[in-house]
């Protein structure tokens, strides 16, 4: 285990990190605007999914985490999908 | 191994008469020692758990003749109900991770102590006040909750019994499992004495990762699920209710994502202790311990996807049963694994019948008959037949109680010496063991007779046909208590004046063994430096480390 | 991942991070029970889920996804401030984020009051005669957003605690693991949002 290598985010970098997330949000909502029909939902969802990647990645510092922390939270995300996947096994063959 | 001195009278101050910052019974309700907050715990659980038996005890005597013997048919629904809530959340769900865990797993690490012990007492206190709303939940307002364990809508969101008090132990326990398993998980990560690598740290340390796990990722469904059950109570907010829209059985589905997991937390611990019993007990490495390893994790991720199969009959789709069926059975393929290693640990080995292996191996007896049920009830055809009977009465207390509960026995005959620094009668232990046995399963085993003939659960009255097997079963249960009494007479007796414990009365080789009985307050006067495998019997070159 | 175990003040900390990071999974799980059971109903209601979003304002939403990303940037700043040694700054960072999330509890105040006002809340007699999927709707929209305002409050008061420690001095760039900490409980608190916001809100 490395010992004390805390890296210190920048500012700017957290102000840029800002910036696109306040992008993505202004995208988002015009996005529902349009008419993707069925689409809209995952066109909705994706851009949430790529916004609090980000977020993890920068604000929470996942960049300059473990190997280990990285994998487990994909991990987490990864079982909390199958558990609905798996739901839905029932519900969308009634 | 450290050179830790093996003298039980020594000069180190027993934990038990360590006094730190507190004195009196301070020291102990204020403690965040480990070792003393595992016992807090054991002697809590073994008050309510004897609380719960005599609760089904009653249940056995209203059963042994159909109709009206001793209660009114509410009564028996709230016996029910609560016989499960205080067994489940607060017996068979905490008892292993917090008795065993809590007291040995800094130990058999090489730590002195969890990685948050203040959280560690916390814990504790969350279980109490959780176990005391349980009781509560009995006398208060509108009278016990008659909803079963399950709090299946739409009866618990209709019954006008003290549902919302029991939702709210039952949210309160799962919060203190959740804080467990989170220290756990952190203690295995970042405290294991220098030179333990992952692959040197002996098995029940490893279930209680796996079982962590499990208590951190599945307890939060069924903590909103609760809520949610009393939003559809106080709010009508309709989630469950047809009338509004909602669907019932999806609280099946969200109840069951949690409490299937459940069942691994309860088992995988009380299959970690079994595991450490056999290899002291023959003298012998564990044979696979990497098999044991990977069965134990591969069972902890497997058991997420099965929770269908407690809703074959419930309604859902034909894809939905063919896939929980087929996983129900890839799920048991692990738990078998072991019991062949077990037994390939045994044999060969130099046999030593004390009373922990006696309940180690009646424990891979009840175990199997309960895990072979099981399959019984995962196949879709067979489960029509004897789902909501008492069949699954039997299947559950066979690998509940016997598994998980004489895995405890087994744990707790096994590190009695070190935690109380006294040796138990043997004679008694043995007898009250046949005892035991004897009353589990003429208790248990005729409730799969009837159950396939047609009997059901949570049935208060019965057709006559039925009768002899609710005899015998009734019969069982007494005998079962008294075995139990017996049982935990012996202990309680002995650990005030049993015979002085050595620090190794059964010549075992993982690090609890190498510390004085009882430990000191921090443990190790020095942290060990781990340089062997984990069952290291001897010095043959084959042994020595990896 | 395990290596050398040495008791210095880094290595607890890392201790400590872990420990936030499944307290965090254990959050995520909570509020993944929710949304498993808005999959379940938006799947079979669109149509009427649909209408009923029609009801929620997305300006404030949207200003309020504002307030929340906003205040993720201020506290990860007031991290950087203390560990470059400069508590005021970060004093400061944490009292905007704290005054931000005020602002995003204001409008949650605005939000249910306004719905109160039209008796559009669970159980009411409005209520139970809307169409079954806007039924459902609303019952998700008061439990997500209600859920996630605890969440809020409780994340106000974390970070209160730091500006108390951080003006006595507990929390400084030698010891700044409860900001580190408080700070990842706070971009949960976003996270959570930034699903519930498309999901409740961005569906018309």
């Amino acid at each position: 285990m490395k010992q004390n290598e805390t890296h210190i985010s920048s500012y700017s970098s957290l102000a840029t990190v800002l910036a696109i997330l306040l992008l993505m949000t202004t995208f988002s909502v015009l996005v529902t605007g349009w008419h993707l029909g069925p689409f809209t939902v995952a066109a909705a969802l994706l851009i949430a999914c790529i916004k609090a990647a980000t977020v993890i990645i920068n604000f929470m510092h996942m960049k300059f985490e473990s190997l280990f922390l990285k994998i487990l939270v994909s991990g987490v995300f990864l079982l909390f999908a199958l558990v609905i996947v798996i739901t839905f096994i029932d519900y969308l063959l009634r | 191994m450290s050179e830790v001195s093996n003298n039980e009278t020594g000069n180190h101050i027993s934990y038990l008469r360590h006094q730190g910052k507190y004195k009196g019974i301070l020291s102990w309700l204020l403690s965040t020692d480990h070792k003393k907050i595992g016992l807090m715990y054991l002697y809590s659980i073994t008050v309510f758990f004897f609380v719960a038996a005599i609760l089904g005890l009653l249940m056995r005597i209203e059963l042994i003749a159909p109709g009206k013997t001793i209660m009114e048919p509410q009564t028996y629904n709230g016996l029910f109900t609560i016989h499960g809530i205080i067994m489940i959340f607060v017996i068979v769900i905490p008892a292993l991770p917090a008795i065993f865990g809590n007291f040995f797993l800094p130990i058999l690490i090489g730590a002195k102590d969890v990685a948050f012990p203040k959280l560690n007492l916390f814990s504790f206190y969350l279980f109490l006040i959780g176990a005391i709303l349980g009781i509560l939940s009995q006398f208060a307002g509108s009278g016990p909750p008659d909803t079963g364990w399950t709090f299946y809508v739409p009866y618990s969101a209709e019954s006008s019994t003290n549902v919302i008090f029991a939702l709210t132990a039952a949210f309160i326990l799962g919060f203190s499992s959740i804080l467990t398993g989170l220290n756990f998980i952190v203690t295995i990560h970042r405290m294991r004495a220098p030179g333990m690598g992952w692959f040197r740290m002996p098995l029940f340390p490893w279930s209680l990762y796996a079982t962590g796990w499990i208590q951190v990722l599945a307890t939060p469904i069924i903590g909103i699920t609760l809520l949610m059950v009393i939003a559809e109570r106080v709010l009508r907010i309709g989630f469950f209710d047809p009338s509004l829209g909602g669907d019932p059985v999806l609280f099946q589905h969200l109840f069951w994502i949690y409490s299937h997991p459940a069942v691994y937390i309860m088992i995988l611990p009380a299959m970690g202790i079994v595991t450490e019993i056999f290899p002291t007990f023959s003298q012998k490495p564990v044979f696979g311990y990497t098999a044991i390893l990977i069965s134990s994790l591969a069972i902890a991720f497997v058991g997420y996807f099965v929770w269908g199969h407690h809703m074959f009959t419930a309604g859902i789709s034909v894809g939905s049963r063919w896939f929980f069926s087929f996983l129900t059975f890839i799920v048991a393929v692990p738990s078998a694994i072991k019991v062949f290693n077990w037994i390939s640990t045994m044999y060969g080995g130099s046999i030593d019948l004390k009373p922990p292996l006696l309940y180690a191996i009646s424990f891979i007896f009840l175990f199997m008959i309960g895990g072979f049920t099981g399959l019984t009830l995962g196949a879709l055809a067979a489960n029509i037949q004897v789902h909501d009977t008492s069949f699954v009465v039997a299947h559950f207390h066979y690998i509940i109680f016997g598994g998980m509960g004489f895995a405890t026995f087994a744990g707790i005959h096994y590190w009695f010496p070190k935690m109380f620094g006294r040796m138990y009668n043997n004679k008694i232990a043995n007898i009250a063991w046949g005892i035991n046995f004897t009353g589990f399963n003429l208790l248990y085993f005729p409730q799969f007779i009837i159950g396939i003939q047609g009997m059901p659960r949570r049935y208060f009255d019965y057709l006559p046909q039925f009768q002899t097997g609710h005899v015998i079963s009734t019969i069982g249960g007494f005998i079962l208590l008294a075995g139990l009494t017996l049982m935990v007479y012996n202990l309680v007796r002995s650990a005030r004046k049993g015979a002085i414990a050595p620090a190794n009365p059964w010549h075992g080789v993982t690090l609890e063994w190498q510390i004085p009985s009882p430990p000191s307050h921090e443990n190790f006067d020095v942290i060990p430096e781990i340089k062997t495998k984990p069952y290291f019997f001897g010095s043959t070159d084959e042994n020595k480390s990896k | 991942m395990s290596g050398q175990i040495i008791h210095t003040e880094h290595t607890d900390s890392e201790t400590g991070k872990l420990g936030m990071w499944i307290f965090l999974f254990t959050e995520l799980f909570l509020f993944g029970g929710l949304f498993l059971v808005y999959a379940v109903f938006r799947a079979k209601y669109s149509a009427e889920f649909h209408t009923a979003a029609a009801e929620l304002n997305a300006f404030i939403g949207t200003l309020n996804t504002v307030f929340l990303l906003v205040s993720s940037m201020t506290v990860a700043m007031s991290l950087t401030a203390i560990q470059t040694n400069k508590p005021k700054l970060a004093l400061f960072l944490v009292t905007v984020t704290i005054l931000l999330a005020a602002l995003f509890m204001m409008n949650k105040y605005f939000e249910w009051s306004h719905k109160f006002e039209y008796k559009l809340y669970p159980g009411s007699e409005v209520m139970r005669n809307l169409p079954h999927g806007e039924i459902l709707f609303f019952g998700l929209y008061y439990m997500m957003t209600g859920l996630h305002a605890v969440h809020v409050l409780v994340g106000m008061v974390l970070l209160s605690v730091n500006v108390f420690k951080i003006k006595s001095g507990k929390v400084s760039s030698s010891h700044f693991l409860l900001l580190e900490n408080s700070a990842l409980y706070w971009h949960l608190v976003d996270l959570i949002w930034i699903f519930i916001f498309p999901l409740l809100y961005l569906i018309t």
